[in-house]
């Protein structure tokens, strides 16, 4: 465990705090949460390593299993910008696999013993870890953030300065109700990453925090009669959360895509 | 768990890794899809094509065996017919020949037979010429009797 002091709720306290401790540097506004950042990156690596298997694949000019696997991502990724994007962008496809891909990646990391990178870490000499980089706010709001900006630079590029003004003066009540119109739309715009950001945060956030709670069941304990109720309960519960959260990480990554693609859809929209 | 200077940090990461997978994923993969489908339209196109021609062909084939037959039919019908006119122009010529025969066989034989009979009259008429001079016992002028002579002869 990393902290050993176990003596009454302090030690609980101070097990999850620790957890949920970032590995930062600098203060305020200035704080760098190393953790998050190399953790993404690392896992975008992975993206990468994947994207350069499947060239070596395409070279050959035989399928193989694993570039069927990526076609087979692609390939539902595809469907589901048919689906839901009116017309054609040629960069709303690569951002949604980019999405999917990457948040299902550090989605993934909830699944990894919430113990184990943070013990070997502490072995290496570092005080804290975070190993999900989606439990950091920062993360998802950043790709909010940048999908946010997407939407506002299409719909600026498709409706027109004047098309998008409109929006905001005469959408949802019609023309009778300009300052209602402005607040309602404003509120919706800003809604939309908003939602996107925390709805992912919040998931991931949850989720890992049940993983600590269910870590807590035998933290700090000794060998004694109690560990035979609370041994079994604790690997029963994190099996169960462990399965659950397969699910869980995978729809999070499915939503947070196919909002991408349907804000982006809206933005291309003509008749508002 | 506040927004910091992370949050551009993780901007920053997540518009290279959009790059990245434009670039490096999404683009030869999608290409290698786009190519695959097109293959694959292409080939059915084309069998979809060949079952055209096939059908074309055998219909075409079958024309042409149906004029064939039908020449052919023609082809014995005008045989046939040109064999009995054959038989029949072979059957009037033969006829025409044997009736020429035929005549050319009367006249010769009537030839003979006037021949004969006017031998016959000839030694009749010496013989009644030569009888009736033993008769009378003298010699008759056959000029004198010539007419007598005729008329006898004209009615053997």
């Amino acid at each position: 465990m990393s902290v050993e002091n176990s003596d009454g709720g302090g030690g609980t306290v101070a097990y999850i705090q620790h957890h949920l401790t970032n590995l930062h540097t600098g203060e305020g506004f200035w704080t760098i949460n190393w953790d998050s950042i190399i953790i993404s990156a690392l896992l975008g690596a992975v993206i990468f390593w994947m994207a350069k298997k499947v060239k070596a694949d395409l070279e050959s000019g035989v399928p193989g299993k694993f570039q069927n696997f990526v076609e087979m991502i692609l390939e539902f990724v595809q469907t589901q910008v048919k689906d839901s994007f009116p017309g054609h962008n040629p960069l709303i496809a690569p951002l949604a696999l980019t999405v999917f891909l990457w948040v299902w990646l550090m989605n993934f990391m909830d699944l990894v013993p919430v113990d184990l990178l943070p013990i070997l870490a502490e072995g290496l000499g570092v005080s804290h870890l975070k190993v999900v980089p989606t439990t950091d706010l920062n993360t998802p709001l950043a790709m909010a953030l940048v999908v946010f900006v997407l939407t506002v630079y299409y719909n600026l590029k498709i409706k027109g300065p004047i098309g998008y003004l409109k929006m905001f003066l005469f959408h949802p009540f019609g023309k009778m109700a300009v300052p209602a119109n402005i607040i309602m739309t404003a509120i919706e715009e800003l809604a939309k990453p908003l939602s996107l950001g925390l709805r992912l945060f919040g998931n991931m956030f949850a989720g890992e925090l049940v993983f600590l709670l269910i870590a807590l069941l035998t933290l700090g304990a000794t060998l004694s009669a109690g560990l035979l109720i609370w041994f079994p309960l604790q690997t029963v519960l994190d099996l169960a959360w462990l399965i659950f959260h397969i699910l869980v990480i995978t729809l999070q990554a499915f939503i947070f895509m196919v909002l991408t693609i349907v804000y982006l859809g809206m933005a291309h929209e003509t008749d508002h | 768990m506040s927004i910091t200077i992370t949050l551009i940090a993780q901007v920053l990461a997540f518009t290279i890794l959009i790059w990245l997978v434009n670039k490096h994923l999404w683009g030869p993969l999608s290409a290698v899809l786009d190519a695959r489908q097109k293959k694959i339209a292409d080939g059915l196109a084309a069998s979809e094509k060949g079952l055209q021609e096939q059908e074309m062909a055998q219909k075409r084939a079958e024309e042409v065996v149906n004029e064939a037959k039908r020449q052919a039919a023609e082809i014995i019908a005008k045989a046939k017919s040109r064999d009995t006119q054959m038989i029949d122009e072979a059957k009037a010529k033969a006829a025409e020949e044997a009736e020429r025969i035929m005549v050319g066989a009367q006249a010769e034989i009537d030839q003979e037979v006037n021949r004969a009979k006017d031998g016959l009259r000839k030694q009749v008429s010496a013989l009644a010429v030569a009888g009736a001079s033993r008769i009378v016992g003298k010699e008759i002028d056959i000029n004198v009797h010539k007419n007598a002579l005729k008329d006898l002869i004209a009615q053997i």
